[in-house]
């Protein structure tokens, strides 16, 4: 036990401030009225859906809960099933073998149902494009609220992405 | 360097040619069906194993053609790469599940993509569910790249049948960040009577992708079918490619890919090692690998521009330098890594809960690791003496002279302990390349020359990468096959957790820690 909380103390806390939203990857009007984002504040559960990536961005979503980004501190967590998430986070292009399960977990999650679609993979198709194999970027599949590109991007890019699914559209916010 | 004269292996009376230009001793034969069974007997008998076994259509090459299974060996002299051509009308080969059962469903790929198929034995699609039709083989040369209408699948899952046994599907969406696949378990009350692993789901038809693609462009490709691997699969393939192009990259060159492949265990390891703490409930565990693996990941980004390395290993050497003040960088990040390494360490040892929970869980004998043709990391936790950079060292790893991490127990544990020592001497290594390092060039131009096959071979963290690639008469990729080692292990998970408990699963599943994306394809 001491050896546990000696490591603990000698390491202190080291996470660093969140980052703002980035509106700039919101690819829809935000549909969450004011009165509901207020509600909602971060307090937002993930799920996570690997539609065929190269495991890349998995990686850097995992970093999301590493002390440095400590994204759990925020009130954002991810959940193990579809029907306790707000939003889905889906990486890779979607491979045809997955696009029945990809469209069966945007069925079982209940509004507002935010969609993030992760990497130049989600968000064009990347490298893969589209074939016999692969649909294509996720908004071939199911409607998409950000995208947030890199290969893969970076765990703060990632937390500016997630936010923006949060936040208010400038337009939106200017008008208050 | 010319092609030598013929060479012989294994006793038997096949002919094969030295490949020129290969960083580890390659040798190529065209066999018929007989000599290719011999060769597996006697490859078996030797306690020899097959690296991978794939298929490619060969029609658009010569008229007279049909198509062409290939295996490749891992034998004491090097690799070597038996080819049978199959006929256009009726291409069938046989089954080699008898002597290496690994190869079951690379033999069921080939059938799904080529439309080649086994003699006999499980005839299951691998790679293909039902979305796209049975009679629709993506890797033949004249069908066009169309899509498909998707539905579900009805696979033949095994049954366990008996009073009280009851089934557990599990995927192919698992609960955690994770990738998909799916898991079919037949259990008795918490115990695991049998699991039939269901994969395939991120099949995103990278091989139909390569081809066409410029020999230099298809390493971005190479570089993300496993995407945690990303750096071995670059160095495989441009070891392909520069066979193919009859270059060898500058020293310095291949010093720094072993720079940035021991930097890549490392990064894998620690990320495992944390994960395998939070799967017994020690989230400290989790918390502190986790630390540790972004502060080695932020360096790289630091040094080499990029968190996981991608595209820094390119045909004909690396597209980054080193300076003074990165070497002095590293070295620090080594010492301080090394100490921390030793009180986490100390504090797993030394945690009767995590022990626990890892000794004797999800066990993979030695023996059954030898049946089953255990490899790379798993293999060497169950005594399997497989590790690339000591028996088949290519430069700069026949002057960095690693030793191999064996142990025997292979359990959860073993898996770990394997993950400790591997860090451990990557420090090592590490070190000795930035002491050692020579001066010079970092790159050199490659140039694709027509109809020539290149193969490159690395050991990734998880086990040895092989990547084939062929050219057409455009000098451009005809067929590249990429093998992920982790076709050989997933058949090892299912025997490692059978008695076991089911929550045990992704403990026993973590410590092998397997890619989905790589065998997908």
């Amino acid at each position: 036990m001491f050896p546990m909380l000696r490591q603990i103390l000698r390491n202190g806390i080291v996470t660093e401030p969140a980052p703002d939203a980035d509106i700039a990857l919101r690819v829809t009007a935000q549909r969450l009225s004011e009165a509901m984002l207020a509600q909602l504040g971060r307090a937002l559960v993930i799920r996570h859906v690997d539609a065929g990536s190269c495991n890349a961005c998995e990686l850097e979503i995992h970093a999301l809960n590493n002390p440095y980004y400590n994204l759990e501190a925020l009130g954002i967590k991810f959940a193990a099933s579809p029907r306790h998430a707000d939003m889905l986070l889906v990486t890779g292009p979607v491979a045809k073998n997955m696009e029945i399960a990809v469209k069966r977990a945007y069925d079982a999650t209940p509004e507002p149902r935010l969609v993030v679609a992760v990497g130049d993979c989600g968000c064009t198709g990347g490298i893969f494009g589209e074939s016999y194999a692969s649909c294509g970027r996720v908004a071939n599949v199911i409607p998409v609220d950000v995208c947030i590109p890199g290969c893969p991007p970076t765990p703060l890019q990632l937390m500016q992405g997630i936010l923006a699914a949060l936040a208010a559209d400038r337009k939106q916010a200017e008008q208050e | 360097m010319e092609s030598q004269t013929p060479m012989q292996f294994l006793n038997q009376a096949i002919e094969f040619e030295a490949l020129a230009d290969h960083a580890v001793p390659t040798y190529a034969a065209c066999v018929d069906e007989a000599e290719l069974l011999a060769f597996c007997d006697a490859a078996h008998a030797g306690g020899r194993r097959i690296v991978a076994l794939w298929g490619s259509d060969e029609r658009n090459r010569e008229a007279r053609l049909g198509f062409a299974l290939h295996v490749a060996f891992d034998l004491a002299e090097g690799l070597a790469c038996l080819t049978l051509p199959l006929s256009a009308e009726a291409p069938v080969f046989p089954d080699l599940c008898a002597r290496f059962p690994a190869v079951n469903r690379m033999q069921r790929a080939v059938m799904d993509m080529i439309g080649a198929r086994p003699a006999s034995g499980d005839v299951r699609p691998w790679l293909r569910h039902a979305n796209w039709p049975a009679d629709y083989h993506p890797l033949r040369s004249d069908v066009p790249d169309t899509q498909h209408a998707t539905q579900n699948e009805e696979y033949a899952f095994v049954r366990v049948e008996g009073d009280g046994v009851h089934e557990v599907p599990v995927g192919p969406i698992h609960a955690g960040i994770i990738e998909p696949g799916h898991f079919r378990f037949s259990v008795m009350g918490e115990n695991v009577l049998r699991l039939e692993q269901r994969l395939g789901w991120k099949h995103k038809g990278i091989e139909r992708r390569f081809a066409g693609m410029g020999l230099g462009e298809g390493v971005c490709l190479a570089g993300r079918v496993s995407g945690d691997s990303t750096v071995a699969y670059a160095w495989a393939y441009s070891q392909a490619a520069e066979a193919i192009g009859a270059v060898a990259p500058p020293p310095r060159a291949l010093w720094l890919r072993a720079l940035l492949l021991e930097r890549e265990r490392i990064v894998n390891h620690l990320g495992d090692l944390g994960y395998l703490g939070n799967d017994v409930a020690l989230a400290f565990g989790l918390m502190q690998f986790m630390r540790l693996k972004e502060d080695w990941v932020r360096l790289n980004a630091r040094l080499f521009g990029h968190r996981f390395m991608m595209d820094r290993i390119v045909p004909g050497g690396v597209t980054v330098d080193l300076d003074d003040a990165g070497a002095h960088a590293i070295f620090t990040q080594c010492e301080a890594l090394e100490s921390e390494l030793r009180t986490l360490k100390n504090i797993y040892d030394e945690h009767a809960g995590l022990q626990d929970r890892f000794l004797t869980t999800g066990r993979v004998t030695p023996q059954l690791a030898k049946l089953l043709g255990v490899i790379g990391l798993a293999g060497r936790a169950s005594a399997q003496h497989w590790d690339l950079r000591c028996n088949h060292a290519c430069a700069p790893y026949d002057q960095l002279t690693p030793r191999i991490a064996i142990e025997r127990n292979g359990d959860v544990a073993a898996r770990a302990q394997v993950r400790f020592t591997e860090i451990k001497e990557s420090l090592h290594l590490i070190r000795k390349i930035l002491r050692e390092i020579p001066v010079g060039e970092v790159r050199c131009e490659v140039r694709s020359e027509a109809d020539k096959r290149g193969l490159g071979w690395i050991e990734g963290w998880r086990g040895d990468i092989l990547v084939a690639v062929e050219t057409g008469t455009d000098g451009k990729i005809r067929r590249c096959h990429c093998h992920d080692p982790s076709w050989q292990n997933w058949p090892a998970l299912e025997h490692a957790v059978i008695d076991n408990i089911v929550p045990d699963f992704p403990l026993i599943n973590k410590s092998f820690n397997l890619s989905y994306a790589g065998p997908d394809l």
